[in-house]
């Protein structure tokens, strides 16, 4: 059984709430007790239905509010997969929710209301999770119900919607009419469209290939933390010396050339390590050891890439940034702590290209700063040298955050692009 | 050929990110700690600690909140594993709190040492100037927790504020605090209790008995079953009876309920783990039904 992480965006109005509670419900991860405390919660409100929302709405604050303010997860289920839900809501102002959600997962639900057709909030959506590039977009078609499960209504919501997407860089996208108030063609094929061909959504989730999703290709090693036992009493491993981190990108194994970033130097994998014995390989997302044949200086923030295969070594970053702090806005001079893979610096920021509107995608050349769940093109000088790849090509090696030292606060998000 | 599949299994996934983020502490922070209850998630936080730095030893000292009213069975464990692992264990104590007079000791027949422990433990971070606390809890627990990130910033007084949290991206987390304020870290929370289980059963980990059907005198108290024990003020309209039960979850004796069951082996417990309708906490937790935000309330405070 593997894991598939999801993010959905969306309001309450969309039914979002409702399609997530019928997912957790049918699979049986909505227990008891939870459900008697929304029951009991419902009624004290004087709802005449048992509102799901309130599963996932956590904190007394958002259940004061009646609204979802930060990114919740969700765990559920199946005989085939177990479900990672980034539950994010779908407001212009919760973006960076959207983004932080969006940032892990796998596939992303935007939910649309068959009234009212493709809306703003839907195009925004599905750029934000083209932006993060998830690999995979389900546009569920919601409240068929309430348009006579016209298979009309779908198609000319699947052509409105698949002309807008043209303009962006969405890798697989699948359109899935539902009605998560009574079920249909959720969990399984809905009755009322025999005109569906596909599958239900669930089915969908269950079977989505995602494991080639992660980059096989290039070696990624960002070296997180060596490991030297120097116990005096113990022989076996006095001259050990381990390289401990998460591979980021690539396949690994024992003899392979190796090149170490940043001093250029060539050596072979002596082992790849583990608790539970060594191993013949290593690719995303293990988290091993490696020993390397040479004797190479070595330390965290480094990375292990192939000869012929490397990352960019960059101190000039280009790339395109959320903003999330509601305090501090980025400008030009602003100056921050980056941090990518295992490696953190201090960046200045050289140039804000432009700001970009996330409703109707214009590029707004005239903006001089980013302010709270503002997206921009932004030109970056680094400390030190980053190895770094597109965004696009791989997560892990082309996206950065951004920390105010003086608060400490993660204020921005940032993924790199036109890296060689 | 036949391409190679490169599926990875959700345990080898959740066990390497819980990796990567001890890794990620142990190389940010200068005074990390464990907290060790001896219960089920702290155990497997334990594991996942050994292979993150074998074949070092784990370089971050084992931490204890002791209320005093803990079952024994698991405070003989808790000092076995440490002597096994030769890691350093803190016993951070409520009754030393009580005795200086930090705290006072809640009276009556449902006094519990429950709520002491946050100033019990925000003074033994204090003391120990610990910068990380690495908690086993884990997101499906509770809704609160549902919302807390892996890197959990506290402020001087060891508070959370669940509206300013740091945005968590990738594999990305922010560590960088002031003197005096610390991050509690959570390698665990994209574990289900059932992962957990899997987890045991896969890596055969020992557990402390009071996991495994057993023959108790207990006493029914809002429809949960308590062990009846010198520490627990039971009233004389609670008569004790003998059951054969077990522990879904290792606290205090005080709250912590026992469920009616026979499993007496982890895949028994697997299997009734997975056709049970309750959360263990809904199930053995009183200090979860004081009310609908009990645990929010708490957290906010410095609890676990």
């Amino acid at each position: 059984m593997d894991i598939l992480r999801f993010a959905t965006a969306g309001s309450v109005d969309d039914g979002k709430s409702t399609l997530i509670g019928r997912l957790l419900f049918d699979s049986k991860a909505i227990f008891e007790d939870q459900l008697e405390a929304v029951e009991r919660t419902s009624r004290d409100r004087g709802t005449e239905y048992t509102d799901l929302s309130l599963l996932t709405d956590g904190l007394r604050a958002e259940r004061e509010q009646g609204i979802t303010i930060d990114v919740a997860y969700r765990y559920f289920a199946t005989p085939k997969r177990k479900f990672i839900i980034a539950d994010t809501p779908g407001h212009i102002q919760y973006t960076r929710n959207m983004v932080t959600g969006a940032s892990t997962a796998d596939l992303a639900i935007v939910l649309i209301d068959a009234r009212k057709g493709v809306v703003e909030q839907s195009r925004r959506h599905a750029f934000l999770t083209t932006l993060l590039r998830v690999p995979h977009l389900v546009l569920a078609v919601n409240k068929m119900d309430l348009v006579d499960y016209s298979r009309d209504r779908f198609e000319e919501i699947r052509e409105e919607f698949t002309a807008f997407a043209a303009k962006l860089n969405v890798g697989d996208l699948t359109f899935i009419p539902i009605s998560a108030l009574h079920g249909d063609n959720v969990v399984s094929r809905s009755e009322n469209m025999p005109w569906y061909q596909g599958t239900s959504l669930l089915h969908h989730l269950e079977n989505l290939h995602i494991a080639s999703d992660r980059n096989l290709v290039d070696v990624r090693f960002p070296v997180q933390y060596v490991i030297r036992p120097q116990r005096a009493n113990d022989h076996d491993f006095h001259d050990y010396r381990g390289y401990a981190g998460q591979v980021a990108g690539g396949v690994l194994k024992p003899g392979d050339e190796v090149m170490h970033l940043p001093s250029g130097l060539t050596t072979r994998v002596a082992a790849i390590d583990t608790f539970d014995g060594p191993r013949d390989e290593a690719f995303a997302p293990m988290s091993v050891t490696l020993r390397l044949e040479d004797d190479i200086d070595i330390s965290r923030g480094d990375m292990i890439c192939r000869p012929n295969n490397r990352p960019q070594v960059a101190q000039d970053i280009q790339a395109m940034v959320c903003w999330m702090s509601d305090g501090l806005k980025l400008a030009p001079r602003s100056k921050l702590v980056i941090k990518h893979t295992t490696r953190t610096a201090r960046a200045l920021v050289r140039d804000l290209h432009y700001r970009l509107d996330v409703n109707t995608l214009h590029r707004d050349e005239s903006a001089t700063s980013l302010g709270l769940n503002e997206i921009g093109r932004v030109s970056l000088r680094v400390t030190q040298p980053l190895f770094v790849d597109d965004y696009a090509r791989n997560r892990l090696t082309g996206g950065f955050i951004l920390i105010d030292e003086t608060t400490n606060g993660t204020v921005g998000a940032g993924m790199i692009v036109d890296a060689r | 050929m036949l391409a190679r599949d490169y599926t990875t299994s959700q345990l080898d996934v959740l066990e390497a990110e819980a990796i990567h983020i001890m890794r990620e502490v142990a190389a940010e922070f200068e005074r990390p700690c464990l907290l060790f209850s001896g219960g089920k998630d702290s155990i497997v936080m334990l594991r996942i600690a050994e292979k993150a730095f074998w074949p070092a030893p784990i370089p971050f000292p084992l931490m204890h909140v002791d209320t005093g009213h803990n079952f024994p069975e698991v405070i003989e464990f808790r000092d076995r594993r440490a002597a096994e692992l030769g890691a350093r264990l803190v016993v951070a104590s409520v009754q030393a709190s009580i005795d200086a007079g930090r705290v006072v000791e809640e009276t009556g027949r449902r006094a519990s040492r429950n709520r002491l422990q946050t100033t019990t433990l925000l003074d033994a971070i204090e003391e120990h100037e610990f910068d990380a606390v690495f908690g086993g809890a884990r997101r499906d627990e509770e809704k609160a927790r549902a919302k807390e990130r892996v890197f959990s910033f506290r402020d001087d007084f060891g508070q959370w504020d669940p509206k300013n949290q740091r945005p968590e991206l990738w594999n990305l987390y922010n560590a960088r605090i002031r003197k005096g304020e610390h991050i509690r870290v959570f390698p665990l929370s994209n574990w289900t209790e059932l992962d957990i289980w899997d987890y045991i059963r896969r890596e055969d980990i020992e557990i402390p008995s009071i996991y495994f059907s057993h023959t108790r005198t207990v006493f029914e108290r809002d429809g949960m079953l308590l062990a009846d024990s010198e520490v627990v003020n039971r009233g004389e309209d609670e008569p004790t009876f003998e059951a054969v039960v077990r522990y879904r979850t290792v606290g205090d004796m005080t709250c912590t309920g026992a469920v009616q069951s026979a499993a007496g082996t982890v895949e028994q417990i697997i299997a009734e783990i997975a056709a049970t309708r309750i959360t263990e906490r809904g199930a053995t937790r009183a200090d979860d039904r004081a009310s609908e935000a009990a645990m929010e309330d708490r957290k906010k405070e410095g609890y676990f």
